[in-house]
Order: structure tokens, then C-alpha cells, then sequence
């Protein structure tokens, strides 16, 4: 059976409500529902400089070409592609490659930073040193350094990648562990306390599933070869995607139903959100933090013991 | 037919009429995919020849 709109070849199928779209027809679908979302939320306001923070995997590279359409139409409206280079051997320099053609071909600046140059160690050098996880340790220079060189590059916010799937999958791993202060900080527009030192964040593609950005990517040509994270296998993250997507496949639906509850949610969640941390500025680096010295630079402060430890035994 | 499972780095001699039966052959989840032919997106209803060459790409993002 051909697309429902033009009677032409189908490139997807939505079981749910057994509607098939051809490219035309999809591509359209796509970018309406961006857009939407980008409307519906208020994510950009005229005279915006958005800060698109980029992997070089298909759901940043989609968020950067959306962002930098819209750009073309609204001359107000600037973007500036970022990406930070951790230092994961056999994997960041492939997608960093992937990323500087993307900006090369669609003529879109791309600043690099990297753990190496800001922090003295790449993340493998870190996770050798640390009996930590290595995504908690990535996860805590990513957000420091994205949000500080956002800030200096005059950026007012942040748009991510993630998409429909990832926001699922975190709304019920918070509901699982019980993590209700990390929920009130989700949805398409984060942050729940305003601080002239963070920069908020924006997620374009939150209404559209996972399918829907790799079709998307696939038909416009982005080079979306499979690459993982060596770091990436996060047992519980991987249990709770499986869980959905076999519901999502026996009631179709079942991902959106869960991002609109919570979406119904988030504002009494908000509402309710009292903090008992007021944000100060950290004793070290003067980044905004909860506590006198903030995690990043406590890390760093363990790093350079162990460092000197390691050295101390080697001697 | 030839099956390339990228994700895998598998490739799989399969007889299968359509892409819905080929994913339920290999056991994988229809919303988890893309599937390509000749360059082209095909979907759960298209009819599959034996001479066909078949790349399955996951669509989980890498971390």
C-alpha cells in the first residue's frame, strides 16, 4: 500500500494508527513537528545564538541541520555547532571527523574543547584513574565545559539531541530510582532554577522517536554509520530501552503516552520544587555549584593525588 | 537473500517473503531498525526478493 498522502513508495510505518509516508511526505512530517516543538515550548526566541552540541551521530548532526535551517529563515537567529572531545580512543576521533565535514559541507562554525586541553586528562586517562563510572565522570566535565564555553562564545542556549526515546527512557529510570528532583530538571526545556551563569538548554527533537531521526538522517544523506561509545553499555539505561520498545511494539503508543503524562506532570513537579541547595560559586574554578567546591574540580583534585601517588610508587 | 546487520557487523543468508517476516526471523524489534534496499528505506509490508540485498541498521544512538 503507498504513502496515504501521495500514493507514492512508503519509507515508513506507523502501526499505531497504519499510516505510511513516503520521503516527501515524511520529510515534511519531520520538520512540521520540529518546528512544533520549537514553537509549542518556546524554545528560540528572535535574536537567539544557539549552541548545537554536537557528536557527529545522527540525533546532534538532525538538531544542527533543523536549527540551521531555521537559521537561514530567521536572519536574527544565530548557530554555532559545539562539540567536546573527551578523549575515547577508537571512538570521539571518528565522530569528530563525521562532525567537521558536516559543518565544512553546511558552512556552519564548529568550536572544539577538549577534556585534554581544559582539564590535563583525556576521559581514558581518567577512568584508568578513578574507581568511578566512566559515564558519571564523563558526565560531570561534559556539562561544566559545554555550559562555561556556551557562555564565553556569548551562546543563550543549548540544544541538544535528544530525542523521544531518550527522554522515555529517563523519565522511568527517575521513576524506577526515585530520582524526583533529576525529573523536574527533564522535559524540552530544562532546568528548573535560573542562574545568569547557566545556560539553559533545548531539545528540538523531543516529540520525534529515535526511528523517526535515523529515517530522517538516512534520507538526507547524513553519514550515519553505527559507532559506540566503548563507555556507552549502561546496563540499567539498556534494560529499561528494551522494556519499551517491546511495549511500544505490543501497544503502539506507549512511548508518546508516557512522554505526555509527564509532560502534564512536569509543571506540578516544578511547582512543588523547593531547594534546600542554594547555588553558590565554587571555591576553585567559579562555576555555579550546590557545594563550596563543585564535583568537577573535586574530581580533578583526586586525579592529580592519584597522579601523584602513581608517581611517588613508581620512584 | 544477503542480509547485512550493520550493528552486528553481520551478514546472513535468509529466505524471507517480506521485511516483517525477515526482522521476526532474526528476532528483531520492527521499531529498532531501519531497513534498506538498493539505497532505498523498505518497510514491514514490502515484498522481499531472493536476489535482493538487505542492510539492517540500528537505530539506538551510540552514547
Amino acid at each position: 500500500m503507498p504513502c496515504k498522502k501521495c500514493q507514492t513508495n512508503p519509507v515508513i510505518y506507523y502501526p499505531g494508527n497504519n499510516v505510511k509516508l513516503c520521503k516527501s511526505c515524511f520529510t515534511k512530517y519531520f520538520e512540521k513537528k520540529a518546528l512544533k516543538t520549537i514553537r509549542g515550548f518556546n524554545l528560540i526566541n528572535k535574536k537567539d545564538k544557539i549552541g548545537v552540541a554536537v557528536s557527529g551521530g545522527k540525533d546532534s548532526l538532525t538538531t544542527l541541520y533543523i536549527l540551521n535551517k531555521l537559521a537561514k529563515k530567521r536572519k536574527n537567529l544565530n548557530i554555532i555547532a559545539i562539540l567536546i572531545d573527551e578523549g575515547i580512543k577508537g571512538y570521539r576521533n571518528f565522530t569528530i571527523k563525521d562532525a567537521q565535514k558536516f559543518c565544512k559541507e553546511h558552512k556552519i562554525k564548529l568550536k572544539i574543547f577538549s577534556y585534554k586541553k581544559e582539564f590535563d586528562y583525556t576521559l581514558d586517562q581518567m577512568v584508568k584513574r578513578l574507581n568511578k563510572k566512566p559515564c558519571s565522570i564523563c558526565g560531570v566535565f561534559r556539562r561544566l565545559l559545554l555550559n562555561k564555553k556556551a557562555r564565553e562564545l556569548g551562546v543563550n542556549k543549548l540544544a541538544t539531541g535528544h530525542n523521544l526515546d531518550d527522554e522515555a527512557q529517563s523519565i522511568l529510570m527517575n521513576q524506577f530510582k526515585r530520582n524526583t528532583s533529576t525529573s523536574m530538571r527533564m522535559g524540552p526545556k530544562t532546568g528548573v532554577e535560573k542562574h545568569n551563569l547557566f545556560i539553559p538548554r533545548i531539545k528540538p527533537l523531543y516529540l520525534l522517536t529515535e526511528k523517526e531521526v535515523m529515517t530522517y538522517a538516512f534520507l538526507k544523506g547524513f553519514n550515519i554509520k553505527y559507532t559506540n561509545c566503548p563507555y556507552a553499555p549502561e546496563a540499567f539505561r539498556n534494560n529499561v530501552r528494551d522494556l519499551l520498545n517491546k511495549l511500544e511494539e505490543k501497544h503502539p503508543g506507549s512511548k508518546h503516552g508516557l512522554i505526555q503524562s509527564f509532560l502534564e506532570i512536569l509543571p506540578l513537579l516544578k511547582s512543588n520544587y523547593i531547594s534546600d541547595k542554594k547555588i553558590k560559586l565554587c571555591s576553585q574554578c567559579q562555576e555555579p555549584s550546590s557545594k563550596e567546591t563543585c564535583q568537577s574540580c573535586e574530581t580533578l583534585k583526586l586525579l592529580k593525588q592519584k597522579h601523584l601517588n602513581i608517581s611517588f610508587t613508581s620512584d | 537473500m544477503k542480509v547485512f546487520i550493520e550493528h552486528l557487523n553481520k551478514e546472513v543468508d535468509i529466505t524471507a517473503k517480506n521485511v516483517k517476516e525477515l526482522l521476526n526471523k532474526l528476532k528483531i524489534n520492527p521499531g529498532t531498525v531501519i531497513v534498506v534496499r538498493n539505497n532505498e528505506l523498505i518497510i514491514e509490508e514490502t515484498e522481499l526478493d531472493s536476489k535482493d540485498k538487505i542492510t539492517i541498521m540500528n537505530v539506538i544512538s551510540g552514547g
